[in-house]
């Protein structure tokens, strides 16, 4: 029986070989050719190109963070063989494909200003005083097509223009503050800056505390709950089990 | 082989085996398995949880852990020689002299360097130093939410049970104290400075249900929490100029022999180490996911690997809690582009359903993760009721378009944008379609071991984060540890800095802790060639491998 349940943890690591010790090359059933700054690299099919590239001898030191599509840390801009058009894209979420020319950005120069968010208001002045050129947008629409989150970077832009702080935050939310953004934008602006300014105006002028949370931290401050807890901090286990268990669940 | 032929992302025969899924779901709309009796639950842990099937861990053999079980994985680093030889090495002068050095940016660190500014350290006496940049962590990728309990039927007091019971009653009782206590104050903080948490029409927050909680008390930013948490910390960090390297890990602390008195950094780029000296310091380098214990595919970011447990092992430090480690169930498991990514819990809290190759739901779908995982694995491994994927992995089906049916169309688009996105980059659509799930390893429950103010049995030296041990016991619930960091972050920076207010003086920098350790390593009879910190996993191709000449 031992022998049987350790065999199970074996065969497990044995399957997941591929993402976590790196594929066999015998395994490998379909291959693709892939171009690292200008050098030709066979690899898997079916791999991201952060992968691809791993496989072709690459140790990211660079360009490389959660590997899940939340840091940004992993631009890449490329081209396909044959197609003129540059394109962007996340090297941890996007599949390596034949012919692609690859290029990582690992950094962007965008200027960012440094302000007091306690001596400000949720207003275009306030925007317009920090960041003055975003006025600068010629609404090309290139940062947008840049996106790899499908944010509509220009329409968060026009509404920090109008002095919609709202919008801008709501919009411009699932940034993950790639840059890629602000390297393709003929105006030279740095979007994701402007839109991280806006979230924190919004969430810091136009939401409010809510009371429940004052409440409770009025609470806490008068020692409401101090002897309790005191209390189950040196009760023993059986009893703490038995509160544990006889808890009522709240449903949604 | 022939030309695997792919269909709206899955190849020809895994599509064939999606009909027999979409075949079963009118009738299990209305249905869900029982939840396992106590006895069940038992026996499948036993049997199949990694935590609990034989093998993997072994017992630590010197240092104050000596005698505790430790994954396999960290004893072997632990076991390890440092990068840097303590007879050989040169300390020059220090490069860096500053009063606080925080190692690690995440949401621990990053709180703890606001708290001490906050409470008197001047920003130019900070350091934090990162090894990858400031923010790419385990911090930026948190879904789920953070816990508070600050709804009127809800308090600190049924927070600390809901967490110690989560932890199987092994937590240590003061630092949960603090969790619970600190928590709402955290929230009007993240508040204050912007983080824009989602709000009922009327102001409040939104608060979800989650596994192991008895009140609704999970607070989100959309499927993006720790992303928006962090990044307002770190842009509050900017904006009062506290000084950060990025791409400088450390390698190693330095000590006067017993407290600790600054750290060796090293340049990933040139190679070249810099020395730092400080009066305080705050380790806060998060956890272990991608020492990939037993094989396990992980959730955690690249550089996930227990450098913090390591250097704080050589100064003396003492750990927890660790023969734990928390798997995820549901992992993605296919496509192999995104294996191990977290699909968050959630998707069963909304009516997905976990089914085995015959479309049948075998399992509760939110028994707690340990039992959950380990049904998973015995569906696929003894049951042989797996789906076998095209590189072989093994996995079972999630039926997320189940939510759809169960709560009305729309209904995951507009819960889990993150989740559809990442999906849709691989041609799959979740409306329409289940995804393979397995399994992932997702966080390190225990740690090094601290009082409630991150201090730890060393001098000088402070610990935050999913580094500490103690506050999770041996299971950490969701929402309580972007919660951990986020009020022992603030409590580290705190303690420091009423420490530096008492104006401790610079210490010897010497590397006397590490001839101690190689002493101790050779009593234990331990011999290796093995160097620890490893920094980052390794996945180049072994092929490239095999013909590399070092030459640079
Ligand atoms: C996918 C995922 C989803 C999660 N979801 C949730 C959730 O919904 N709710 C919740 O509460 N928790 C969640 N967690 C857990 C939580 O996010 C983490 O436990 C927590 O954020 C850890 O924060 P930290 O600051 O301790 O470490 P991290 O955020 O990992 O930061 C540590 C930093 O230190 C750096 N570092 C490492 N070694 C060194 C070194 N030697 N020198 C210098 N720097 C170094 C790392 O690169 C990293 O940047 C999730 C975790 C993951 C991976
Ligand atoms: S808005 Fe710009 S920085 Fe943000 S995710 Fe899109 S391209 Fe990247
Ligand atoms: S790329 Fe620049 S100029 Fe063009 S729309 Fe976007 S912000 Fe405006
Ligand atoms: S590595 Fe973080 S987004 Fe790709």
């Amino acid at each position: 029986m031992a022998d049987e349940k350790k065999n199970i943890m074996d065969e497990i690591a044995e399957a997941n070989k591929s993402v976590v010790t790196g594929i066999d090359e015998k395994d490998i059933l379909h291959w693709i050719h892939i171009s690292i700054l200008g050098k030709k690299y066979r690899v898997p099919a079916g791999l991201t190109i952060m992968q691809a590239m791993e496989f072709a001898g690459y140790r990211f030191i660079r360009s490389c963070g959660c590997r899940a599509g939340f840091c940004g840390a992993c631009t890449t801009v490329y081209r396909i063989e044959g197609d003129y058009r540059l394109k962007t894209a996340l090297a941890c979420q996007t599949r390596a494909e034949d012919g692609m020319y690859l290029v990582q950005i690992p950094f962007t120069p965008a200027q960012r200003a440094n302000y007091d968010i306690e001596q400000l208001s949720p207003s275009i002045e306030s925007l317009l005083r920090i960041y003055p050129e975003i006025l600068k947008c010629l609404g090309c629409n290139t940062c947008t097509k840049a996106c790899p989150q499908e944010i509509d970077v220009m329409e968060y832009i026009a509404c920090g223009k109008r002095g919609d702080i709202e919008k801008m935050a709501e919009i411009s939310f699932d940034c993950i503050q790639c840059g890629l953004c602000a390297i393709r934008c003929p105006a030279e602006l740095a979007q994701y800056n402007y839109a991280q300014f806006a979230r924190r105006l919004h969430g810091k002028y136009q939401l409010s505390i809510p009371e429940h949370l004052q409440k409770r931290i009025e609470e806490i401050r008068q020692g409401k709950f101090e002897s309790e807890l005191k209390r189950l901090m040196s009760a023993p286990v059986e009893e703490l089990r038995k509160i544990y268990t006889s808890r009522v669940i709240e449903k949604e | 082989m022939a030309e695997l032929k792919f269909i709206g992302g899955y190849p020809e025969y895994m599509r064939q085996l999606i009909e027999v899924v979409n075949k079963t779901r009118p009738q299990r709309k209305d249905y869900t398995p029982k939840p396992m009796s106590m006895e069940e639950r038992e026996e499948v842990l036993k049997l199949c949880h990694p935590d609990f099937a034989p093998g993997g861990k072994r017992q630590i053999m010197f240092g104050p852990n000596a005698g505790d079980l430790a994954p396999n994985e960290v004893v072997d680093l632990l076991e390890a020689h440092p990068l840097i030889n303590p007879d050989e090495f040169v300390i020059t002068a220090p490069d860096f002299s500053v009063d606080l050095l925080i190692i690690g940016g995440g949401l621990a660190g990053t709180a703890a360097a606001l708290l001490a500014n906050d409470n008197g350290v001047k920003a130019e006496d900070i350091l934090l130093v990162n090894k990858l940049r400031h923010g790419d962590s385990n911090s930026m990728m948190a879904e789920g939410g953070t816990q508070a309990a600050d709804r009127e039927n809800d308090s600190p007091v049924i927070h600390y049970i809901d967490t110690i019971g989560g932890g199987h009653f092994a937590n240590k009782p003061e630092v949960v104290e603090a969790l619970v206590n600190d928590a709402p104050f955290v929230m009007e903080w993240l508040c204050k400075l912007g983080v824009i948490f989602d709000r009922n029409p009327d102001g409040s927050f939104v608060e979800k249900a989650f596994g192991g909680g008895s009140r609704l008390r999970m607070h989100a930013c959309r499927d993006y929490t720790g992303l928006e948490e962090l990044r307002v910390l770190r842009d509050e960090f900017r904006c009062r100029n506290i000084p950060c390297l990025e791409f400088y890990p450390a390698i190693e602390f330095l000590t006067d022999g017993n407290r600790v008195t600054g750290a060796i950094l090293y340049n990933l780029e040139t190679g070249e180490y810099k020395i730092v000296q400080a009066k305080a310091v705050i380790l806060a380098t998060g956890g272990f996911g991608r020492l990939h214990i037993r094989g396990f595919p992980t959730t955690n970011h690249y550089g996930a690997t227990a450098d913090g447990i390591v250097l704080a092992y050589r100064v003396g430090a003492k750990l927890r809690d660790t023969d734990t480690v928390q798997y995820h169930p549901t992992g993605a498991a296919y496509p192999q582009q995104i294996i191990g990514l977290l699909l968050t819990e959630k998707l069963r809290g909304m009516g997905a359903q976990p089914l085995n190759i015959d479309g049948e739901a075998f399992v509760y779908p939110l028994e707690p993760r340990d039992v959950e995982a380990a049904s998973f694995i015995r569906e696929c491994y003894v049951r042989e009721k797996g789906i076998v994927t095209p590189t072989g992995m093994r996995g079972v089906w999630l039926d997320i378009p189940l939510i759809d049916v169960r709560n009305g169309p729309g209904t995951i688009e507009k819960s889990f944008p993150g989740m559809f996105r990442m999906f849709k980059r691989f041609d799959i659509d979740i409306r329409k379609d289940p995804v393979l799930v397995f399994p992932t390893l997702h966080y390190q429950n225990g740690g090094v071991e601290t009082d409630p103010w991150g201090r730890t049995n060393v001098e000088g030296l402070w610990v935050a984060g999913e580094v500490s041990g103690g506050v999770h016991g041996k299971n950490r619930l969701m929402g309580n540890s972007t919660l951990d960091c986020l009020v022992f972050g603030r409590r580290a920076g705190i303690s420091t800095a009423q420490y530096l207010k008492t104006n401790p003086s610079f210490g010897k920098l010497t590397l006397e802790h590490l001839k101690k350790y190689k002493k101790m390593m050779e009593e234990a009879g331990i011999k290796t060639k093995r160097k620890a910190p490893i920094l980052f996993p390794d996945y180049r191709g072994k092929a490239v491998l095999a013909r590399k000449i070092d030459i640079f």
